[in-house]
């Protein structure tokens, strides 16, 4: 009787850590298979949105435009049809409100009723038209050739050198400068946080006494649990102005303004991480060294850094993941222009820094809700082969020293 | 004159005495074997003559220590010359995540020596005393983590001589290795002695008995009896060393 009821809740709480442990692999898989659905379905998009239409003249050879090329033509800077292999006119733009430049109101009518006819009619009159309106508006016998817009193509998102998501009539959708911009920040943070965290790691666990050690190594772990607002807020405050100050900028929030706060919010990772390798050297071999008459230095940088490098390599590349992924400072501190950055002395924008900016005015299901997700992808892209890149480094070790 | 000599030695861990009053003088070329149960001192007191304890918190060493007729607490004095002139072993060999090769050139590079032939000769030579250069001599390229655990003690053996040290230190060199690995080592001790001063702690009775010409017994930090092996052994002059030896306590 004892035994069967032991054994019955033996099986209940299996069946309680199964359950719990499969709900969060769920979780986990659904998320990731909801953003990659969101993110690639921009690939299916056009860049003009839904509900609209641009129409030439029906004597115009020209059928398909991408949306660089649109926008190009909106911006004037291709004003001429033959340089986009459309026919030898020169581009007019006609926009909806130009209509009253043709036709009176009462010819277009008190409710619009004649407007898709008038359209037809300009349309077809003027040889170098550009037409942009509702696609309400678009008569049944219609006279002039409706473009197809291109979707968006892989390469024109990736090598895309605008980030302009809210253009009208064509978004331009390309995450270049956000890549570099994420890259560039990542990096500097890096090249700031690497020298000072292996130099703080070293003096932790090989030279400092226990209770300097008790003291930095709390604070340093507390560094870690600062909200991301905060460090954002003391680079605004500090860190900014000094940018501006010292380098006689315009603004002072640039991509160095970032790398530095990211490069502080990266330390305690790469600190406790490398300090805790270096930590593993067994002592055996430490006091080798040293019995062979190696100095204090010569052991760390001959024994220690070799032993523990790994180690070290892992807490590197784990700060560098927090860096990229990092939302809030670094969109207080960068100043977020969407522009492919020269030099680390201008305002970048980053992939995660993107996201949190736009997706309040994105509306929910288009184009531009579907973008942002697609930037989510490649940031998770991004970590995932940081955090595969970690596991590898750091089981290379328990291989060697097996 | 004694190569070694310890006078007065005390030793403190904290509010623990580890060593009371240890007094033992060793003469050159001979091995000295320090057993004793887990906890009596024995490592501390080896360990104190190459200043290794010197890297512990809070430990507190009084009395003198003669290498050469020098006191090596003395202050001014250079460790890691000191250590130059002590090669250790360590319970579990314990290799650099280095090359074979490196693993050997270790102690030179760190005391300076850049000419690259007289490394080598060095390394070759130190591996050949160890009878270990036909087994490695085709892959001395290779981490010296591949090799087996009693090849990899002989390694580090070689390591502390190619330093070319008139001591050597060994603490329990043979307790993480099998009993052939073990008999190579025993046989190494003996041949080194005619160059070297050995001073070897261990758990092993018969391997005290076997490898050493004098003996210390250890415990509770204090020095129960110091003579020659065989005495010790077949007619001890205390009654806890008598114990120890026939394995009623420890």
């Amino acid at each position: 009787m004892k035994t069967s009821y032991k054994k019955i809740s033996e099986k209940l709480i299996e069946s309680l850590l199964f359950v719990s442990s499969m709900v969060t692999s769920l979780t986990v898989i659904l998320i990731v298979i909801f953003l990659f659905k969101e993110g690639l379905s921009v690939f299916n998009e056009t860049p003009v949105e839904a509900g609209n239409v641009i129409a030439v003249n029906k004597k115009n050879p020209l059928s398909s435009l991408s949306s660089e090329q649109i926008k190009n033509i909106f911006d004037q800077k291709i004003t001429h049809w033959n340089e986009v292999a459309g026919s030898k006119d020169s581009i007019l733009l006609f926009r909806l409100e130009d209509i009253s430049n043709y036709y009176t109101d009462e010819q277009i009518g008190e409710n619009f009723e004649h407007l898709p006819e008038c359209i037809s009619k300009v349309v077809d009159s003027i040889p170098g038209i550009l037409a942009f309106f509702p696609e309400k508006y678009l008569s049944k016998n219609f006279h002039g050739k409706k473009i197809e817009f291109n979707k968006i193509a892989l390469k024109e998102f990736f090598l895309g050198k605008e980030w302009f998501p809210t253009a009208q009539p064509a978004a331009q959708l390309g995450v270049l400068p956000l890549i570099l911009g994420t890259l560039w920040v990542s990096f500097g943070a890096i090249l700031l946080a690497l020298p000072l965290g292996l130099a703080a790691a070293i003096y932790m666990s090989e030279i400092a006494k226990p209770k300097v050690r008790n003291v930095m190594k709390p604070l340093i772990e507390l560094l870690a649990g600062i909200p991301s607002v905060v460090y954002g807020f003391f680079g605004l405050v500090v860190i900014v102005p000094l940018i501006q100050k010292l380098f006689d900028l315009p603004v002072g929030e640039t991509g160095l303004a970032g790398s530095i706060v990211l490069g502080i919010m990266a330390l305690p990772t790469i600190i406790t991480i490398s300090e805790d390798a270096m930590r593993n050297t067994p002592r055996a071999m430490k006091e080798a060294s040293l019995a062979l008459g190696a100095s204090k230095w010569q052991t760390i940088y001959k024994i220690v850094i070799p032993y523990s490098i790994s180690g070290i390599t892992a807490g590197a590349i784990l700060g560098i993941g927090r860096a990229i992924g990092e939302t809030m400072a670094v969109l207080m501190v960068t100043g977020n222009a969407a522009v492919i950055p020269h030099s680390i002395l201008e305002p970048m924008r980053t992939i995660p820094a993107t996201i949190a900016a736009e997706l309040g005015e994105a509306p929910d299901g288009g184009l531009h809700f579907k973008a942002l997700f697609a930037l989510g992808c490649i940031l998770f892209i991004i970590t995932l082969c940081i955090n595969l890149i970690v596991e590898y480094v750091s089981g290379r070790k328990t291989h060697k020293a097996h | 004159m004694q190569k070694l000599e310890s006078r007065h030695i005390n030793v403190h861990y904290g509010t623990t005495q580890a060593l009371k009053d240890i007094n033992i003088g060793i003469d050159a070329n001979t091995v000295t074997a320090l057993i004793g149960p887990s906890g009596c001192g024995k490592s501390t007191y080896l360990r104190l003559f190459n200043r290794m304890n010197d890297l512990i918190d809070g430990i507190k060493i009084e009395g003198q220590i003669f290498v050469d007729g020098k006191d090596i607490y003395e202050k001014g004095t250079n460790v890691d010359s000191l250590r130059k002139n002590t090669g250790m072993v360590f319970q579990k060999p314990n290799p650099f995540p280095k090359t074979i090769f490196e693993n050997v050139a270790y102690g030179l590079r760190v005391n300076g020596i850049t000419d690259q032939k007289f490394i080598e000769e060095r390394v070759e030579t130190s591996i050949q005393q160890v009878v270990l250069w036909d087994e490695v001599k085709d892959k001395l390229k290779k981490s010296a983590f591949e090799l087996s655990g009693g090849q990899q003690q002989r390694l580090c053996i070689a390591r502390a001589l190619a330093i070319q040290p008139s001591i050597i230190l060994m603490d329990e060199p043979t307790s993480a290795l099998d009993p052939i690995s073990t008999a190579k080592i025993e046989e190494l001790i003996h041949e080194l002695k005619t160059k070297y001063t050995i001073v070897i702690v261990t758990h092993n009775m018969q391997q005290a008995a076997r490898v050493s010409d004098h003996t210390a017994f250890f415990y509770l930090g204090e020095l129960v009896e110091f003579g020659i092996t065989k005495e010790i052994f077949t007619n001890p002059k205390r009654e806890k060393t008598q114990n120890y030896i026939t394995g009623r306590f420890g």
